[in-house]
């Protein structure tokens, strides 16, 4: 078993592009699309590491990761934030929130894993 | 609210129009006063009671003068029946 | 001309073809809107003339020859009320027109509160007042048939059977032409128009006979008036009380008939009409009462002794051996009491089913069950009614016989709808009545009526001549013919004395005595100060009642189209978009009232209130109308109308700003989108394409790889594809290729297009009104078609998910709904579904296939403009609904 992380996406092809290039570097990689219901999986599955898009359907990424700030229990969380918006007012809004670390999509697969790496580490 | 200030004395179109809407509230009244008038009679069949012919002339006689006036009054009151009117015009 | 049974039925037979031949061309003619012609002052006062029933046609000639001049009384009355039009019929046929008013039932109702008791007291006093009225009518077709058969091989069974096809006969019409409406202020154009022919056949054939018997048999003016003069009946009985007596109770009757009240109140469509009728009407039954006493005088002259005076109109013709003459008295008199049926079946049927089906059902059905196909539930009601209505007739004319005199039944029903006279006059001329002094005198004036004349016209085997005699249980001054003891009194003058005195005594006094509601006393200054009112007063004061809910309300009473038409029109009116106003006050009370127009005052009022909730009116609301001198001013009228006015200005100006700053900020989300939009499929590709690029690959990888790139690559062309179409659509350069076609093609493909042939979606189509030929952009109507049933396809989650496609055509424009069976889209929603990349929040459960770019309903509007045409959310359909509506283009002029 590896370390686990929990990326909350919901477009099916980048789910399976990030799934696999994690998973090679050897993450076991459980995945989320709901917004509604992303802040609860990530109270109970406890991951190392949330990668977690900006743009889901029920709830918006910004939300869920106030939600995350907001609960002592998962307030230490890494969290990567990912959008495809790629305005500077985003990047901000992410930081402001709490987001550990934030990429615009598309973004180069190694960039990412190297991300990740660091979060877990850091 | 308060009540606008009206005019005492109404211009002479105004003031035939009102009179107009004054007789077309009395002729009914006229008209159940001249149906009235049989109660006065004799039976016919009494010696020197109203005669058949005479009787009948004179119900159907006061039906036509109504009917006539009535007309007149439609003529000018007629076009007029849509708009809403003052408190005056009430009875 | 030989007259044979058989001769006689097919005559009637096409007389009664022609008046449907009639009745359908005007009913016709209003439909495609030209209907002016069929709404003169004369129609009106044609229409009038079903005062003249078959009692006139041949109970007048019984009448005069009984009793003289008294025959008179009953059409001098009525003369006198439209005379004096000014007085009362001017307000009640304004009162009508401002609240919506169906019956005179619902007239009284509507005034004191809008009590459904008082609808359905006045109800069963007209039921049991019109029935005698009805059977009367069958009773002169019978017997005329009676005289001609007699010696024509005829017997008189056949007699029997001819009344009773007359009544299923005119079931049929007045379920045709009377019924087929739900709103009685859209009038009943074919019915109308038929009972002003009739009026016409049965004035010619009375004037036909006059003057048959003045100039053919009686020798001229001088000769008639020398044999009047010289008859055996005294003109001028000297009976002053039943000539007082009676010129009122005609006068009464002539408010209070049911039948009289809906031509005189409910089809009237214009006070000015009044103006006319106030001297037409009473030359109109002068004219047919003046040959009366020469046709009764000359009858008895020369008609063997013995013979009924009720038939002298028809004996004396055939008796000359005028066949032809004979024939068109009996068609004159055949007229008179088929319009007088019809008519007062469907002023009975309306108020039968408004006053007493309609509250029933409601108090059946739960509140949230109400108005569950109550459109349906009434018309059915309203059918049956006059089947039922009839029947009653012909029950009566069964059980009594052919033996009374047409003119005693008639003052009978007379004596019994007067009992709503003072109820009607106190609550529109008096603002002091309560429902409860209301109630009281209705239901004493009816039942003394009932008591003292019509339950004594059935003879002895009703009440005993014992009863009769001594009184019930022997209290003397209970006897029917002479209460509290005053004897020798005319029974009929009577009846009509104790039971009005009693009637209109018990009104005033219990009024006085008893506080009326909040409701009643808004309605007694409605009623009362109806010239006066600036504008309608408020029902209705605030309101939690969620507009959607009204609007399925509304359209399962007025029917769908009816319904948007006029939520649509009070949007337009807020100055709002769509077909969803704001529910304020104002709204809350034109929808009651047009509710009102089909159901009654009580059954709308009680539909809204179940659907508001808040209450309806309260005390403050009532201090605020309490000064109505305040209100009467007609200068706060205008200033109504000018701050309504500024409202609407503002409310427009609001929105157009909301609208531009929105549109400020939808730019810049556009773009926000556009790049969302683009680097969604990029990230996967740019992923992808790297992972392709390295080795170690495993080859199953590498091709699904592949294909996610080959995948993604073709929806950002479509995407821009999409892009491309919007801004040329919005910048109007495209090119139109306006073609003709037939709509039901262009469906056809759109369903093809959008693979909804095999899917799990039922299609509901209509292929007969899909058959409209269109001359527009058939492949950019096709785009917006597929986007629809696409949409349908991916997002109706139903369990059984269906779409219905309905086309119709409104003035010269093609309007296609496609509503779907699925939990439709949020109202939040609605506003914004047509705005680019607005895909809805959320996908569906179990739904695999990426989602479109949320450009598709944009596109949509865009094509719809450039056709000329719309597309909008059409709410209250159960699922999701849209209209499209565009011009059919040249080829509605070329069909």
């Amino acid at each position: 078993m590896g370390r686990r992380l929990l990326l909350i996406e919901d477009e099916p092809n980048i789910i399976e592009a990030l799934s696999f290039i994690l998973t090679r570097d050897g993450w076991t990689v459980h995945t989320h699309a709901d917004g509604a219901t992303a802040a609860a999986r990530v109270k109970s599955g406890a991951p190392e590491v949330v990668v977690l898009d900006a743009m889901l359907p029920g709830r918006s990424g910004f939300d869920i990761l106030r939600d995350l700030r907001a609960d002592p229990a998962t307030a230490q969380v890494p969290v990567l934030m990912l959008t495809a918006r790629g305005q500077d007012k985003d990047r901000d809004l992410a930081l402001r929130l709490g987001a550990t670390q934030y990429m615009t999509k598309p973004f180069a697969n190694a960039e990412v894993v190297a991300e990740v790496r660091r979060l877990a580490g850091g | 609210m308060k009540r606008p200030p009206r005019p005492v004395f109404l211009a002479p179109a105004g003031y035939r129009r009102k009179r107009l809407r004054d007789a077309a509230y009395l002729l009914p009244l006229l008209g159940v006063v001249l149906l009235l008038i049989p109660l006065l009679w004799t039976p016919s069949d009494d010696v020197g009671g109203v005669g058949n012919a005479a009787s009948l002339l004179f119900v159907f006689g006061v039906w036509a003068g109504l009917i006539a006036l009535a007309f007149v009054l439609s003529l000018v009151l007629g076009p007029n029946a849509e708009g809403a009117e003052t408190r005056d015009d009430l009875p | 001309m030989i007259l044979t049974f058989n001769v006689l039925i097919g005559v009637s037979l096409g007389y009664v073809a022609m008046l449907f031949a009639v009745a359908f061309a005007a009913d016709r003619r209003a439909r495609t809107g030209q209907e002016r012609w069929l709404r003169s002052p004369l129609v009106y006062t044609l229409s009038l003339s079903i005062y003249c029933t078959a009692w006139t046609f041949y109970g007048a000639v019984g009448y005069a020859a009984r009793s003289g001049l008294e025959y008179l009384t009953i059409y001098l009355g009525p003369s006198l009320v439209v005379v004096g039009w000014w007085w009362i019929l001017r307000k009640l046929v304004r009162i009508g027109r401002t609240q919506r008013i169906t019956s005179i039932a619902d007239l009284v109702s509507s005034r004191f509160g809008k009590s459904s008791v008082i609808g359905a007291i006045v109800t069963l006093i007209a039921v049991a007042g019109v029935t005698p009225y009805i059977a009367l009518q069958l009773q002169s077709i019978a017997l005329t048939f009676a005289a001609f058969t007699e010696g024509l091989g005829g017997g008189p069974a056949d007699v029997d059977y001819v009344a009773l096809w007359t009544a299923l006969g005119l079931a049929v019409f007045t379920i045709v032409f009377g019924t087929r409406n739900l709103d009685p202020s859209e009038r009943h154009h074919g019915i109308v128009m038929a009972i002003a022919v009739e009026a016409v056949v049965k004035l010619v054939a009375l004037l036909a006979v006059g003057v048959f018997v003045v100039w053919g048999l009686g020798g001229g003016v001088p000769g008639i008036l020398r044999r009047i003069d010289a008859a055996p009946i005294p003109m001028w009985s000297g009976d002053g009380g039943r000539w007082v007596g009676l010129l009122f109770l005609s006068a009464a009757a002539f408010l209070t008939l049911p039948r009289m009240f809906h031509v005189l109140v409910v089809e009237n469509d214009d006070d000015r009409h009044l103006a006319v009728a106030s001297w037409a009407f009473p030359l109109y039954v002068l004219v047919i009462s003046l040959f009366v006493v020469p046709i009764a005088v000359v009858g008895l002259e020369r008609l063997p002794g013995g013979s009924n005076p009720d038939l002298f109109v028809l004996a004396l013709p055939i008796s000359e051996g005028h066949g032809g003459l004979a024939l068109l008295a009996f068609l004159g008199g055949f007229s008179s009491a088929t319009s007088m049926v019809m008519v007062a079946t469907i002023a009975l049927a309306t108020m039968v089913s408004n006053h007493i089906v309609a509250p029933l059902w409601l108090s059946v059905r739960g509140p949230v069950e109400v108005a569950r196909d109550l459109r349906g539930t009434i018309l059915l009601a309203r059918r049956a009614s006059v089947v039922g209505v009839l029947g009653l007739g012909y029950v009566y004319f069964q059980l009594t016989g052919a033996g009374v005199a047409l003119s005693a039944i008639g003052l009978i029903a007379f004596a019994g709808v007067a009992q709503i006279l003072p109820a009607m006059l106190g609550g529109i001329f008096w603002r002091g009545g309560t429902a409860i002094g209301a109630g009281t005198g209705l239901l004493l004036g009816a039942a003394v009526w009932i008591w003292t004349l019509f339950l004594p016209s059935f003879g002895t085997a009703v009440i005993p001549a014992e009863v009769m005699a001594r009184g019930p249980f022997g209290i003397g001054w209970l006897r029917p013919d002479a209460l509290f003891g005053i004897e020798g009194v005319d029974p009929l003058l009577h009846a009509v004395i104790w039971s009005l005195l009693l009637n209109a005594g018990s009104f005033t006094l219990v009024s006085l005595l008893t506080f009326p509601k909040p409701l009643e006393r808004l309605q007694g200054v409605q009623f009362v100060n109806v010239f006066e009112q600036s504008g309608p007063a408020r029902t209705w004061s605030r309101s939690g009642a969620e507009v959607e809910d009204l609007l399925v309300l509304a359209q399962r009473v007025l029917g769908g189209e009816a319904a948007l038409g006029l939520f649509q029109s009070e949007a337009e009116g807020q100055g709002k978009s769509g077909h969803l106003p704001d529910p304020t006050p104002a709204f809350l009370q034109r929808l009651e009232r047009e509710l009102a127009g089909s159901v009654g005052a009580a059954a709308a009022h009680a539909l809204v209130g179940q659907l508001v909730q808040g209450p309806g009116v309260s005390v403050e609301d009532l201090m605020a109308v309490a000064d109505e001198a305040a209100q009467i001013l007609e200068y706060s009228a205008r200033l109504e109308a000018k701050s309504a006015e500024q409202d609407r200005t503002a409310r427009a100006l609001r929105e157009a700003n909301d609208k531009l700053t929105q549109l400020a900020r939808q730019k810049d989300a556009f773009l926000s989108r556009i790049s969302h939009e683009l680097r969604t499929p990029m990230t996967s590709i740019r992923s992808f394409s790297s992972l392709l690029g390295e080795e170690g690959l495993g080859e199953d990888d590498a091709r699904r790889f592949a294909r996610i790139v080959e995948a993604e690559a073709q929806r950002m062309t479509r995407l821009l594809d999409d892009l491309l179409d919007l801004s040329v659509l919005r910048d109007g350069q495209v090119s139109l290729k306006r073609r003709e076609g037939l709509l039901s093609e262009v469906i056809d493909r759109a369903i093809l297009s959008a693979g909804a042939m095999h899917g799990s979606l039922r299609i509901v189509r209509e292929p007969a009104s899909e058959a409209v030929p269109v001359v527009t952009d058939l492949d950019r109507l096709a785009q917006v078609f597929i986007n629809l049933v696409s949409n349908a396809r991916k997002y109706c989650d139903a369990e059984r998910p269906e779409l219905r496609i309905s086309v119709r055509r409104r003035r010269g424009q093609v309007i296609v709904d496609f509503a779907d069976n699925g939990s439709g889209i949020p109202a939040p929603e609605r506003e914004v579904i047509f705005e680019s990349f607005a895909r809805l929040s959320g996908r569906r459960a179990g739904q695999s296939e990426p989602t479109g770019a949320g450009l598709g309903l944009a596109i949509c509007r865009e094509v719809m403009a450039r056709l000329g045409g719309s597309i909008a959310y059409l709410p209250g359909q159960g699922g999701a609904a849209f209209r499209v509506a565009f011009p059919q283009g040249h080829a509605a002029a070329a069909e």
